[in-house]
């Protein structure tokens, strides 16, 4: 090639896209730089104050439900509610992301199984709670159902120490009594703990030798429950039980599950488990029937057939549909402030926003706030997906 | 790219809504459209509730149609639109509404913050505290440990705190978005006393199963709480409007014209002050840039303020007869300038 055929800067189609997308670019930027000062500019014309000033103000309002966040009124500030917030937030996607996975996979492996009552049992439930908008099933487990029936609190139903209300759920919590005799019980834990694992080890390695299996996982749980209980009085009962006791209006003392936060869970988890439910039956579906064949034919038990063939290829297809699903609960939570659980949108984009009057900050932090969980929760879901996918040689 | 595009979009989207704003006078806007956009809350009798054609019933409807009486000629050119207490603000900012009367107290914060000015009070209102009448709680003071059913971002919250604060007693606040919901949590027992304005908590009252004599509402006011129509910062012609609407309803009783005589009343008025009132002479609508039978359609159309609270805010069981809302002449604090 000799330099007359150089094409020209302008005609070099690399170039050009670079160009292109560069003015792309520029241009877009204006136009939310400039958006964002025409907003500002309004808001200063219209005498409307922005700004982030009143994070440090003290937060005039009281706030019902801080599990892991010792709100004091008249001491915390606005943006402690904010924190608040997100906590209650995330309290609730993760129980009902946790529980709704559960069920419905529960649901979608009954939806295939061959007896017609069972399985058709499980498209009822399916079609009935993916059917109806969310916001009204809230509504209704709380008004309608909970609330209605649950007595108040002098009626409530008692298991042991445990109390039922239309309060929500009273449980006794441990208290840490002697925090020496403490460390010694998690001491003991850990080492029991590490015995196991290698127990476990030494159970595979036996397994891939001889083809011999031991019941690992009820070996571990009784080892558990039992070494546990054991330690426990070896190192002198280290905890106590702070019951709940019925004061004048309700239980003080003890945890407290309260009840718009079961009301959201409960719907919550009713809903999207009927979504994860068809995600698991189609992905068991996907599974080709000659793999079951195949597997039984080299002599698996049934048992084994799903757990180590047919489950492992499912996942594949059920895991990315049901990631979309775990962000959809994540998101839906917002709708609490129909039942007055105190999560994000309800103290910070509800409350706090109401008497602040600061729409633009508290939103665009709102926002920012969903999208980090969002995308966390995605990006622990696809390293998960990425580890089960089919190795292909 | 997907956050920075989110946030973009809230932004622009806010962005446009504050420039339509910013455009013409609210009166030509509305004399344009035929129609007055008016926000009220919708679901509190005596204040706003629809009646069994659907009409919006109230003593805040009620101020919404005297205004619409007197710039548009027809109390019935109103379009009412609920909102709830979180977005009241927001949508009278960015004119989705022209006048707020929506039972929303005076502060400080939201008159020089938020962008908003206040008019005038078309009822005087007070913080109390109701609770079940089998409870036999008969002081606020007896509350310490309770659980409180409250609409979330209210003034109703932020006085409970401060009272509680300063009485050292807790309280777990249990907040809902509407002053109905509150209502279904007190009846199913989500909380043991529901707080609001003592109006509200008497029309509250009358809704549920066990009726007003199911209930106590306890003796003790924890707050002051003016409430009136709201209009937008920065048109000085529309809030002189709204206000002088309600300063019309509120003269036209202290000189007992009513619906009923103000015709004959405008046909021999005697008194300048009435004469002036029922547009029989100056020119007082014209000052405002409405016609000169603004006050008339007003009274006419609407009845003065005394017809409308007999009509509204007394059948939900509070009298007026000496309360803080009756006239100053008899005793209470309403009181209005002249019209002239």
């Amino acid at each position: 090639m000799t330099e007359r055929t150089r094409i020209p800067l302008h005609r070099d189609p690399r170039v050009r896209a670079i160009l292109v997308q560069v003015l792309a670019a520029v241009v877009v930027g204006y136009g939310f730089y400039s958006l964002f000062q025409t907003t500002v500019d309004n808001l200063v014309a219209r005498g409307i104050q922005t700004g982030t000033n009143f994070f440090d103000e003290v937060a005039p309002f009281q706030i019902g439900f801080t599990p892991f966040f010792d709100y004091k009124l008249g001491e915390s500030k606005y943006i402690d509610v904010f924190f608040v917030g997100i906590q209650n937030t995330i309290l609730v996607a993760v129980l009902g992301i946790i529980a709704a996975t559960l069920l419905g996979f529960f649901i979608g492996v009954i939806r295939l199984s061959p007896n017609w009552l069972v399985s058709r049992g499980a498209l009822v439930y399916i079609e009935i709670f993916r059917n109806v908008p969310l916001l009204l099933q809230i509504m209704f487990w709380n008004f309608a159902i909970f609330l209605p029936t649950l007595p108040a609190p002098k009626n409530s139903i008692a298991m042991g120490a445990f109390y039922l209300n239309a309060r929500g759920f009273h449980t006794p919590l441990p208290v840490i009594e002697n925090t020496t005799d403490f460390a010694i019980w998690i001491a003991l834990l850990t080492f029991l703990v590490i015995g196991l694992v290698m127990f476990a080890r030494r159970a595979k390695a036996l397994f891939e030798e001889t083809g011999r299996r031991l019941p690992v996982p009820w070996i571990s749980a009784a080892a558990l429950i039992i070494g546990g209980y054991i330690f426990y009085l070896v190192s002198g009962s280290p905890l106590s039980f702070d019951e709940p006791v019925l004061g004048r209006f309700n239980f003080k003392g003890g945890g407290q599950l309260p009840l718009p936060l079961f009301s959201l869970w409960f719907a919550l988890t009713l809903y999207t488990s009927a979504f994860i439910a068809e995600n698991v039956r189609a992905g068991i579906q996907s599974v080709s029937h000659g793999q079951t064949e195949a597997a039984l034919a080299l002599g698996l038990s049934r048992k084994d057939t799903v757990n180590l063939v047919t489950i492992p290829q499912a996942l594949r297809v059920i895991i990315p549909p049901t990631i979309s699903q775990y962000l959809n609960l994540t998101k839906n939570s917002s709708l609490a402030v129909a039942v007055g659980y105190e999560e994000l949108v309800a103290v910070w984009a509800g409350i706090t926003l109401n008497q602040t009057g600061q729409a633009l900050v508290i939103i665009g932090m709102t926002v920012a706030v969903y999208e980090c969980l969002s995308l966390l929760t995605s990006f622990v879901l696809n390293w998960y997906n990425k580890r089960i996918q089919l190795t292909e040689r | 790219m997907k956050l920075s595009a989110k946030i973009a979009t809230s932004v622009a989207a806010s962005a446009v809504a504050v420039a339509q704003v910013a455009s013409a006078g609210t009166l030509d806007d509305v004399k344009a459209r035929g129609e007055l956009k008016c926000g009220v809350s919708g679901g509190v009798p005596g204040f706003s509730a629809p009646d069994d054609a659907g009409r919006m019933q109230g003593i805040d409807a009620a101020v919404c149609d005297a205004v619409a009486a007197a710039v548009l000629g027809d109390a019935s050119k109103v379009v009412f639109i609920p909102l709830t207490a979180k977005e009241r603000f927001t949508a009278l900012a960015s004119g989705e509404v022209d006048v707020l009367s929506r039972n929303t107290t005076h502060t400080l914060t939201r008159e020089a913050s938020l962008g908003l000015n206040f008019t005038y009070y078309n009822y005087i209102d007070g913080q109390g505290f109701m609770v079940m009448k089998d409870s036999g709680i008969k002081s606020t003071l007896e509350l310490d440990g309770a659980s409180i059913c409250v609409q979330a971002g209210t003034t109703t919250e932020l006085n409970m705190a401060d009272y509680f604060r300063n009485n050292n007693m807790k309280f777990t606040p249990v907040g809902y978005e509407t002053s109905t919901q509150t209502r279904e949590g007190f009846e199913g027992g989500a909380c043991d006393v529901l707080t609001s304005d003592k109006s509200q908590l008497a029309a509250l009252s009358t809704e549920m199963k066990v009726g007003p004599a199911g209930v106590t509402i306890l003796p003790e006011t924890i707050s002051k709480e003016p409430l009136g129509p709201v209009v937008r910062q920065g048109d000085d012609q529309w809030m002189d409007i709204v206000a002088m609407t309600l300063y019309a309803l509120i003269n036209a009783e202290e000189l007992g014209i009513t619906s009923g005589n103000i015709d004959s009343l405008k046909a021999k008025p005697g008194n300048p002050a009435v004469a002036r009132l029922v547009g029989a002479e100056g020119n007082m609508g014209e000052l405002l840039g409405l016609g000169a039978d603004w006050s008339y359609n007003a009274i006419k159309q609407v009845g003065n303020y005394g017809e409308i609270y007999e009509r509204t805010v007394a059948p939900i069981g509070i009298p007026r007869a000496g309360s803080v809302n009756d006239l100053w002449t008899r005793g209470g604090i309403l009181y209005a300038p002249p019209i002239r």
